[in-house]
């Protein structure tokens, strides 16, 4: 029996690495358990030393890609489902063409979790302004991924931003990018930012972007779900812009024509001369 | 008149803005900032950075520059016939928004329209300045969406295109005559011309010279539309005709439909309605079907007499209703054009079953786990373990779909 103990920080490599090692040994899945982050405490501690890299396995290019992914699912037997089908694969051709396996499908379903919870922090993350006075500009932001997923998206906040310093804290893992250099650290409570006077310019934005005559609430949940909405400054307008959207409608619809202002037939005038000119 | 400060002009000049439809930052070149000297990336798809209560995404900060406009155009909110407040933006204000919801991760870039002042000239090199300030002085990578004045010089369009990612023109209603009557001022010979040029110069750009270089990069994301709906009488037909002309003849990435929404101070030339919402999801679904379904518009179309796409089922599954003698299909033999007709049947489940099936037969359950939505799909096709037997040609089988009449409500 192998227990495998994997860090929470570089998940991805330590888990390919002990699965390398434990297939090529032959070890099937019944014998291994996955202990992530030391969860399971010391009675595993002593784990039996993983067997040596005897002879590389191939596995197919796509379940190494998807592999990538699920590792950072939060669904603890994550590493056990991945392990179970890389054995199956030394021996089933195609089983990665087979899109209605059920094993596979639900490796499928939990990578596309791990797809849209890193979409989400692409999309969602608010830096604040921390008002430093170096030569880079600082932000920070406060973000709570629903998967383990700062250290695989992290990389796009880095190209992304290169010319400034930011840091994405999370209760899961905290990265920073300083100068350049990106590195992860572990998890910590919400951290206590400065208030940042551009909120308050992108709620305006938020507000008056909304088009109150084309309400649809649940089109609007489905895509930025509630369990977002206490990290995203623009998210305290939109009780507001629901209950006045009705009477905002309404106003349009009651108002009575108005008599153009006085500047436009004399600008209609001169465009007509202008455009009689051009002809 | 008292000064406005920024945030009255951010909120005149965003509600004038949200009219229009297109918010997207898909689809353009890769870049990055990794070398230090610049801010922004665009990596292929878009980010939607937020979503309103109307439940449309929010990726660029879209706002105009000016809501000032001396053209008269019915169904906008800032024709000069209209009493609405009237603000005008800096270079350097547009430029700091930009850059500073940016570096926030509020948005993607920046989609910049406006009004048209003095002229279309002076209007088109005012955007420019600002687009031009955020590439050369602020090194901006993200995404710049640029709508370009119709009557503006080609040569400004021109420099436009290589300072964005995406320019977009509004043909803004279906047909020439409607144009003529809501927005007197606009000439859909010009718009058509304004947009054959950025085709002709773009199809230039992805041209080779004789010494093998490529030219500069000109409107990557390439150039879309917007077609307002419902506020005049054009059908569903004429409409998607329009649209097909323009996806094939200037190579258009999107037309975007815009269902005619109520606006403050409203003209007596064109009352306001109840936005059309259910039949602009509609029409995109219809023009879905064309672009990547193989379907053509007449197919779309022939369904209802009036020309009108039915409001109560969506276009393939509307289809499929008056063709039933092809169906149902196996899905374990049938031809790949054959199954994206299928209805409740996407690009991708296809994809999943063409792929799967050289493996083995498929089973109704498989069908589920590749994501097809079988409440649709059942009755058109069979598989393995499933056959629809009478259900196919059951009289009721377009009730099962429809939505139960609704008492209707007065507007």
């Amino acid at each position: 029996m192998y227990t495998v103990p994997l860090p929470r920080i570089g998940t991805d490599i330590a888990w390919r690495d002990a699965a390398k090692r434990l297939i090529s040994a032959g070890v099937s899945p019944d014998q291994v358990l996955w202990d992530f982050d030391n969860e399971m405490g010391e009675l595993f501690a002593n784990a039996t030393p993983l067997p040596p890299l005897v002879r590389r396995i191939k596995a197919p290019k796509s379940f190494v890609e998807m592999a990538d992914w699920v590792v950072w699912h939060n669904d603890p037997q994550r590493f056990a489902r991945l392990y179970a089908l890389l054995w199956r694969l030394r021996h089933q051709n195609g089983l990665m063409q087979d899109r209605a396996d059920p094993e596979l499908a639900k490796l499928r379903q939990m990578e596309k979790g791990v797809h849209r919870c890193k979409h989400k922090m692409k999309a969602f993350v608010r830096f604040r302004d921390l008002r430093r006075n170096n030569e880079r500009r600082s932000f920070a932001a406060w973000f709570e991924p629903t998967h383990h997923t700062v250290e695989p998206t992290a990389p796009f906040f880095a190209r992304r931003f290169a010319d400034m310093d930011w840091m994405i804290a999370t209760p899961d893992v905290t990265a920073q990018f300083v100068d350049g250099n990106l590195s992860f650290h572990p998890g910590q409570p919400k951290p206590d930012l400065p208030e940042d006077a551009a909120e308050a310019l992108w709620g305006t934005y938020f507000c008056n972007i909304f088009n109150p005559a084309r309400l649809k609430v649940s089109a609007m949940t489905s895509e930025m779900p509630k369990k977002y909405w206490k990290n995203l400054p623009e998210a305290q307008h939109i009780h507001g812009l629901i209950a006045g959207a009705e009477a905002k409608v309404q106003q349009m619809r009651d108002a009575a024509p108005t008599l153009p202002p006085e500047r436009a037939a004399k600008i209609k005038r001169q465009l007509r001369d202008d455009q009689a000119d051009d002809v | 008149m008292a000064k406005l400060d920024l945030t009255q002009k951010l909120a005149i000049l965003s509600d004038a803005a949200r009219y229009d439809a297109s918010c997207a930052s898909s689809g353009t070149t890769r870049r990055d900032s990794r070398d230090g000297k610049g801010l922004g990336s665009t990596e292929g798809s878009g980010i939607c950075h937020a979503y309103a209560p109307d439940g449309r995404c929010i990726s660029l900060l879209k706002i105009l520059m000016t809501n000032f406009c001396i053209y008269d155009c019915a169904y906008c909110i800032n024709r000069v016939s209209s009493n609405v407040q009237r603000a005008r933006f800096s270079v350097d204000e547009v430029v700091q928004l930009t850059i500073e919801f940016y570096r926030r991760n509020y948005i993607e870039g920046l989609f910049l329209s406006s009004g048209i002042i003095q002229s279309p000239d002076k209007t088109m090199e005012d955007m420019l300045r600002i687009a031009k300030r955020l590439r050369e002085v602020e090194n901006f990578r993200g995404y710049i969406h640029l709508k370009t004045i119709p009557d503006a010089a080609p040569e400004l369009i021109e420099q436009a295109g290589l300072y964005a990612d995406r320019l977009s023109i509004n043909v803004e209603l279906p047909t020439d005559n409607s144009v003529k009557a809501y927005a007197p001022e606009k000439n859909p010979a010009t718009i058509r011309k304004a947009m054959g040029d950025v085709k002709a110069r773009k199809d230039v750009a992805g041209e080779r010279s004789y010494t093998g270089k490529r030219g500069k990069r000109f409107v990557p994301a390439g150039q879309s539309t917007q077609m307002i709906v419902g506020a005049d009488a054009s059908t569903d037909a004429t409409i998607l005709s329009h649209s097909t002309r323009l996806y094939g003849d200037y190579k258009l990435k999107r037309v975007y439909y815009s269902a005619f929404s109520p606006i403050p101070d409203a003209t007596v030339k064109l009352p306001l309605i109840k936005p059309p919402l259910v039949r602009e999801h509609r029409l995109y679904q219809a023009d879905w079907l064309l672009r990547f379904y193989g379907f053509g518009v007449d197919e779309i179309t022939a369904s209802r007499p009036d020309g009108n796409l039915d409001l109560d089922v969506d276009p393939k599954l509307a289809w499929a209703l008056q063709n039933r003698a092809g169906f149902p299909v196996n899905v374990n033999k049938a031809s790949k054009e054959m199954l994206l007709r299928v209805p409740g049947f996407g690009t991708r489940t296809v994809g999943r079953i063409l792929s799967t099936r050289r493996h083995r037969s498929l089973r109704y359950e498989d069908l589920l786990r590749m994501g097809a939505s079988l409440k649709k799909a059942k009755a058109f096709i069979t598989a393995l373990d499933w056959s629809p037997g009478g259900l196919t040609d059951s009289a009721d089988l377009r009730a099962r779909f429809a939505p139960p009449p609704e008492q209707l409500s007065l507007f």
